[in-house]
């Protein structure tokens, strides 16, 4: 490691900071002396200057411009009409991989809101809550890369000699030797596997918020409930999960967007290969790598619009529950 | 919200999860599964690079054999699997701006929404809430061309190319990171402070008290609880991050953890020793967050996702 090298980092480092600061010092100088007029745009306009530059630079021209490209041919001039999205719903290897991005968006939340929604139920009140709860939760720090990684060594695979990976020693164990599978080769089955680290990393998620509703259930609701004699299952179905709907539809919604979105767990256990590909990572391959530029245009503007009823349903729901408070 | 609960109540409750013994066993089960995946990374992290490969990391136990040369090797070993120490001060330099900037800039700008009156703010309010739907992936390569090629309008050069080289590459990451992660960091940020009493700033304003004296005495530290949780959140996702940083910080001069180990894995996919150990150096910053900050992460998860 060459030490010049890294202080050049730090130098380029402490350049940015600079300039961020004489930023924020500007605006709050000019905060400081535009007076309080009433209805004056120029005191607003200074506070929000610095955001509306950045979003509009960074996010509302270039979403005008890939729009506009999804018409265009792969260097992302001329028009052709709307033959990149015909591209993606006629292709038979793209049609996988929209197959494989509802699979995703389905299994994921309705999985991991379950595992959270039974462990949070069991935990609940116990002594080891706490620890229990971070156990589950701990996987949300980290990387997709490296859960990735991790999951990867447990679905590892040899042809021949000990198996190293953890699942294949389980099923070595139980099915004898020869019964090892190259869990990430299976087609359609490898999505399954794909998408258990999703889960893995998620089910967190769903415990805390889910653990946090069933702690504001009333007490007086499952008082009564234990008084009408009600059994642990009768409570599950009947008291916890209507008392705290609101909670699983935000939980449920939320990884949704997040399994649509999802890049990295495909890219880093199976590059795409196999038929495991998804939306996100198609937009990514087709765009840098295969320097696509319409395609993979397209491709983000279909993500855009699959996201947007999904939102839609998720402000609604914030609205009317602000409405009932 | 919350109805305080009776001790007693408490007691018979704790009493009827006890007495479900397969109720145990089930959380016992979960809590086992989401531990030893990464357990055994970070067994075989220390394992000699010989066994790792030819033998499970459950058989360490049998035959105890204690190594730290796969982190030597990956952290300061030369060649494409090493050098992971200057990606680590990569992800450093990358993460520190990407977490200031946008938060210090939705602090600004949403003060403006919530406390300062001028015509159109409610317009510009929903605009960036809207923005909050457009995925990552509706900017990258129009992002990406304006950094690399400028701006032209009908022939007109409005922007030359910014020709970014080497690690000045950070300056386009930070770019991206603070404009994706504004959108949300305005939102709740506004929802938090719009919430704070009226009749305190209303009484600064009378004082004579400017916009930014309001901002930096009154609102600033009222605030700082929801700062410190918008703070973790952004930093574990930029931290996280891959995708921004494989389009906007290619090259080693820039490229994070996250990208030099998403390269290894897929050249070097049956390298376990250095994949092993070099997930670990990517992991242990953000766990060490994590666990230090885990209140403020709860509190900002149920205030942003469930709030009441």
């Amino acid at each position: 490691m060459n030490l010049i090298d890294q202080l050049s980092k730090f130098g380029v480092l402490a350049i940015g900071l600079a300039a961020f600061v004489l930023v924020v010092l500007a605006v709050l100088y000019v905060g400081n002396i535009v007076p309080h007029r009433p209805k004056s745009l120029t005191a607003g306009m200074v506070f929000l200057i610095p955001t509306l530059v950045l979003v509009g630079i960074g996010l509302v021209v270039p979403a005008v411009r890939t729009t506009v490209l999804s018409f265009g041919d792969r260097r992302g001039e001329g028009n052709v009409g709307f033959a990149n999205y015909e591209w993606i719903f006629t292709d038979p290897e793209i049609l996988t991989v929209v197959r494989n991005s509802a699979i995703w968006v389905i299994l994921t939340p309705l999985l991991a809101t379950a595992v959270g929604l039974l462990y949070a139920t069991i935990i609940d009140k116990s002594p080891f809550e706490k620890l229990a709860k971070t156990l589950v939760f701990l996987p949300m720090a980290i990387s997709f890369v490296g859960a990735a990684i991790i999951w990867k060594f447990v679905y590892d695979y040899k042809q021949i000699g000990n198996q190293i990976g953890l699942l294949n020693q389980i099923v070595t164990w139980i099915f004898g030797e020869g019964s090892a599978q190259h869990w990430l080769a299976t087609p359609f089955w490898n999505n399954m596997f794909l998408i258990v680290v999703m889960v893995w990393i998620q089910a967190g998620f769903a415990t805390v918020v889910l653990s946090a509703a069933i702690k504001g259930v009333p007490a007086e609701i499952t008082e009564a409930a234990r008084l009408d004699g009600v059994n642990a299952w009768q409570m599950f179905w009947k008291v916890t999960i209507p008392s705290i709907r609101p909670a699983i539809v935000v939980v449920m919604v939320t990884m949704s967007i997040a399994a649509l979105k999802l890049f990295d767990i495909v890219r880093t256990m199976t590059g795409g290969g196999d038929g495991t590909s998804v939306l996100a990572y198609e937009m990514y391959s087709q765009s840098f790598p295969g320097q696509q530029t319409g395609r993979g245009a397209a491709l983000a503007v279909v993500l855009f619009i699959l996201v947007i009823p999904i939102i839609i349903y998720q402000v609604r729901n914030l609205r009317q529950r602000k409405e009932v408070r | 919200m919350s109805t305080k609960v009776e001790p007693v109540v408490l007691a018979k409750r704790a009493r009827k999860r006890f007495s479900r013994p397969w109720a145990s066993l089930t959380a016992i089960i979960i809590a086992v599964l989401w531990t030893t995946p990464t357990f055994g990374l970070l067994l075989s992290s220390f394992r000699p690079e010989e066994e790792i490969k030819t033998t499970g990391w459950w058989t360490f136990f049998a035959s105890p054999n204690f190594t730290i040369d796969n982190y030597n090797e990956v952290l300061y070993g030369s060649g494409s699997s090493g050098r992971l120490a200057s990606a680590f001060i990569n992800s450093l330099v990358i993460t520190i701006p990407s977490v200031l900037f946008p938060i210090a800039f939705a602090a600004l700008a949403a003060y403006a929404l919530s406390w300062v009156e001028f015509r159109g703010r409610d317009w510009i309010f929903i605009g960036i809430f809207a923005l909050q739907v457009v995925p990552v992936q509706m900017a990258l390569v129009p992002l990406l061309s304006f950094f690399s090629q400028g701006v032209d309008v009908g022939g007109v050069t409005l922007l030359p190319a910014w020709g970014l080289q080497g690690e000045w590459k950070f300056v386009q990451v930070w770019f991206a990171h603070t404009a994706f992660g504004l959108p949300l960091a305005v939102f709740l940020l506004h929802n938090f402070m719009s919430e704070l009493p009226g009749s305190v700033i209303e009484s600064a304003r009378v004082d004579g008290a400017s916009h930014g004296a309001i901002f930096r005495k009154i609102v600033l530290p009222l605030i700082t609880p929801a700062l410190a949780s918008l703070a973790i959140f952004q930093f574990l996702w930029v931290w996280n991050d891959l995708l921004v940083a494989l389009v906007f910080a290619s090259g080693s001069e820039t490229s994070p953890l996250t990208a030099r180990l998403a390269d290894m894995a897929g050249s070097r996919g049956n390298e376990w020793q250095r994949l092993t150990a070099g997930a670990f150096v990517s992991i242990i910053v953000p766990v060490a967050v994590f666990l230090g900050l885990q209140r403020y992460f709860v509190r900002g998860l149920l205030a942003g996702g469930v709030k009441g």
